[in-house]
């Protein structure tokens, strides 16, 4: 039993912490945040060459470096603490994802070294107008044989879908129902019939665009009617994942608050040195910590790919979505009108804080889920 | 990172089971879980099967070979917790000696009297209680009023405790007292081992919410102890006091922790059987508590891994007490839920889900106060964000000491 990050991980998140701190300050994330595209590729380029945070944890056989969802979990980290506006969770962490898991290993040799490099960008496609997170969700039906087919209908709410140049969309068989018919799919950005339209989004770091698909020329991935297995998979990694983000973020409100709550004097003490103040900030850091050990764990059996992973991945997601909305309103509190200005990066973290909350499924789905995934 | 046991913890886990199926047999199977915090079902019997596990050293499992211990490392500790805990095994009697007067008197006893104590706490012939709270100093422990000044070779004790947990039964108490009459505040308290059975000590039952007496009045006119009997330096006691607090928040409830899990199984089986799962809110209910005991579970292995790394618990224990506290009296909010209006007669559903609440009322009968398991959690929960540093106190403790904010004007 050893629940202690090695050196080397902490040398990683040293390095990652650092990048993230001189290339995502305030000023640009609010830069990016007002573009469409919402990224700076340059940015992505270096994160890609410099440091590998792309290819970190995607197989050396396809470009990749092998490491594990530890890694990629305190990459995340770091990038949640500065609010890092990047198409790196669709890509790397959604999109890659699916391709490992579903993909057949040629496929995967095919779309995973672009994605290790930074030169594609991937989305992953399955949310529907229905915003569902779950098989049922999935309407779109997918015509065709072989390694021809076509797709019709809508999706919604996908990360970074329009700046994205390879698109894994999930589609499902004619006919079918529930988990049984969904299949994964390969399509250009550019792709013919693809329509692709960026949202408004409440989190302006975080992009999401609508597609609509008519008639639109798509590639198999994996075994078309057979990819529930590969999809829940996915979204279980994914929200290990966002759990990882999510302690990042939570952790820079409530250095924030705190520091607030020692420089601010009113009645002439610190605020912090009221009660009411003090004991949200010792809250926020029970909460934050507790995250941080459901988020690493989680992290932990991602890696280890083992039969708890379901019941974690829900487990830390349901539990960091609250801690770290909880933390975020906090701070604004915290700071009192300050905190309610547009100027001032509280509103930045509570939003953020909400649209992860919301993507993959909110705290009470995932609590729904996990008791289903216990017996309950 | 890796949660799986190494070959030696296995080996070790291995063992624990081993011993516990050949030894918690008939009677001491026959108590089941049961024992513990507002329940001394079985109090004897319970002192029987520790003194077995005294003889083969899972009592002062963590101790120093050369005290008789196994020095187990914490991930072995752990391990031991959890096999106790799913074997169903009882609850302990030795929490005060064990858990917390045997690590403080490691870290702050002679030689002399680790050989003194040790060895009685392990053979269970000597029960400690804790006497710290006055009737005017709970929080504010540095408040103790209760004197004690020397008299040749022994000090002599008078003032009042309250509170103590277990003096009806305990042999010896470690008592936070003022050496230095004309001191305040936490300078000139000593860290006095008084034996329990004399005629200066007069121990006299206080009734709780949950109907039986654990917790005591403890009054000292003219107890004596010998002169040798203070641990650590005279007058200098507080930071031994606040060392046993350390144990007491950090690594002392453990065990317990382990064991709610078993309890938070019990209730799920109960919903489970009364057809409660069928309802959103309590399988919300149901599985956030889930999350909370699992995430007290991972957090307790990221203490004890940086225990292990730093050496010492600093004031971050109180994050895992006040963790604790509030995730098992939530479990008894949750379990008077599942019961619905069941939960307004105090039969114990986990015996028989689904029966009629049945809790006869008899005239005359010696208590006609007998909780069932599930309003034991509900009603013993309460006392558990009080005690050992309440609440209050332990996010003030965050706040100023983990968390640097500034102190309240004094
Ligand atoms: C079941 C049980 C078993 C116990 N066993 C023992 C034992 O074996 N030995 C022993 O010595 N003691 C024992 N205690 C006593 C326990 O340690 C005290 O009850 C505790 O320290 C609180 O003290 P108090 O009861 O005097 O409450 P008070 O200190 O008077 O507190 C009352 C309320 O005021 C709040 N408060 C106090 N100070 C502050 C502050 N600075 N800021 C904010 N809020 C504050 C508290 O949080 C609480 O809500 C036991 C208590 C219980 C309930």
């Amino acid at each position: 039993m050893n629940f202690a990050f090695s050196e080397e991980q902490d040398q990683l998140r040293e390095a990652v912490g650092k990048f993230m701190e001189s290339k995502s300050p305030s000023a640009e994330v609010r830069r990016l945040m007002e573009t469409t595209v919402g990224f700076d590729p340059a940015i992505w380029k270096q994160m890609a060459q410099e440091l590998g945070l792309q290819s970190l944890h995607l197989p050396e056989a396809h470009g990749g470096q092998g490491f594990t969802f530890v890694e990629l979990g305190i990459v995340l980290e770091e990038m949640g603490k500065v609010l890092l506006c990047s198409p790196y969770f669709a890509t790397v962490c959604l999109a890659a994802n699916a391709i490992m898991n579903a993909g057949t290993d040629a496929q995967q040799g095919e779309l995973l070294p672009g994605i290790a490099s930074g030169d594609t960008i991937a989305a992953l496609a399955f949310t529907e107008p229905n915003g569902k997170w779950d098989a049922s969700g999935i309407t779109m039906e997918a015509k065709g044989k072989g390694d021809a087919w076509t797709l019709e209908g809508t999706k919604m709410f996908v990360l970074d879908g329009h700046t994205a140049n390879t698109i894994v969309v999930v589609a499902r068989e004619a006919g079918s129902s529930g988990d049984d018919g969904i299949g994964f799919f390969v399509v250009d950005g550019e792709a013919k019939g693809l329509n692709r339209t960026a949202l408004a989004t409440m989190d302006q770091t975080r992009k999401q665009a609508r597609l609509d698909f008519s008639g639109v020329a798509a590639k198999p991935l994996g075994d078309v009617g057979k990819g529930w297995a590969a999809l829940s998979k996915t979204l279980d990694q994914a929200a290990v994942c966002i759990a990882n983000e999510m302690v990042g973020g939570a952790q820079k409100v409530l250095d924030m608050a705190v520091e607030y709550a020692k420089v601010r004097v009113q009645f002439g003490r610190p605020i912090g040195s009221f009660q009411a103040i003090k004991h949200k900030c010792a809250d926020m850091l029970l909460e934050v910590e507790s995250g941080k050990s459901a988020a690493y764990y989680a992290a932990w059996a991602a890696a280890e790919d083992n039969e708890e992973l379901p019941v974690v991945a829900s487990l830390a997601k349901a539990y960091c979505s609250d801690a770290y909305f909880h933390a975020a309103a906090e701070n604004i509190q915290i700071h009192g009108g300050i905190g309610f200005t547009w100027e001032h990066d509280a509103h930045l973290y509570f939003k953020r804080a909400k649209s992860s909350e919301i993507l993959l499924g909110d705290a009470t789905y995932h609590r729904e889920l996990l008791a289903q995934r216990i017996g309950i | 990172m890796d949660f799986r046991d190494t070959p030696d913890e296995a080996a070790f886990r291995a063992e624990v089971r081993a011993w516990l199926a050949e030894h918690l047999i008939g009677e001491f199977a026959a108590l089941g879980g049961r024992g513990g915090p507002a329940d001394e079902h079985g109090f004897d019997l319970r002192v029987e099967w520790e003194k077995l596990l005294g003889t083969d050293r899972w009592l002062g499992l963590s101790w120093p070979e050369e005290y008789g211990g196994r020095d187990a490392s914490f991930a072995e500790q752990i391990i031991f917790s959890e096999e106790y805990a799913k074997a169903d095994a009882p609850a302990r009697v030795s929490f005060f000696g064990e858990g917390l007067f045997a690590p403080t008197l490691l870290a702050y006893g002679t030689d002399e009297q680790k050989r003194r104590f040790l060895p009685k706490i392990q053979s269970v012939e000597e029960l400690w209680c804790q006497g710290y709270s006055e009737p005017n100093a709970g929080s504010d422990l540095a408040n103790v009023a209760t004197k004690a000044v020397l008299d040749g070779d022994q000090w002599v004790v008078n003032g009042q405790k309250v509170w103590t947990t277990l003096a009806h039964r305990a042999q010896w108490c470690f008592c936070v007292t003022r050496t230095d009459p004309a001191s305040h505040g936490h300078h000139g308290l000593s860290y006095l081992l008084i034996p329990m059975d004399q005629p200066g000590v007069e121990v006299r039952p206080l009734k709780q919410m949950t109907g039986t007496a654990e917790f005591n009045e403890v009054f000292f006119s003219d107890a004596r102890t010998d002169k040798a009997n203070v641990l650590g330096e005279v007058s200098d006691g507080w930071k031994v006091a606040m060392a046993t607090l350390g144990f007491e928040r950090g690594t002392a409830f453990l065990s317990q922790q382990l064991g709610f899990q078993r309890e938070l199984q019990d209730l799920i089986e109960v919903a489970q059987k009364r057809g409660a799962t069928a309802h959103p809110v309590i399988r919300q209910e149901l599985a956030d508590s889930y999350i909370g005991v699992q995430i007290m579970k991972y957090s307790g292995m990221r203490m004890l891994t940086g225990l292990v790394k730093k050496g010492v618990l600093g004031p971050e224990s109180s994050i895992g007490k006040l963790y604790w506290s509030n995730w098992h009296r939530t479990l008894g909010e949750r379990a008077m839920h599942v019961l619905g209006a069941d939960a307004s007669i105090i039969a114990d559903p986990i015996a028989d889900p689904i029966a009629d609440p049945i809790a006869e009322v008899t005239d005359g009968a010696e208590s006609n106060y007998v909780l069932g398991e599930l309003h034991r959690i509900f009603m013993f929960s309460r006392s558990e964000t009080i005690y050992a540093g309440s609440s209050e106190i332990q996010r003030n403790i965050i706040g100023e000491r983990v968390l640097g904010l500034p102190r309240e004007p004094r």
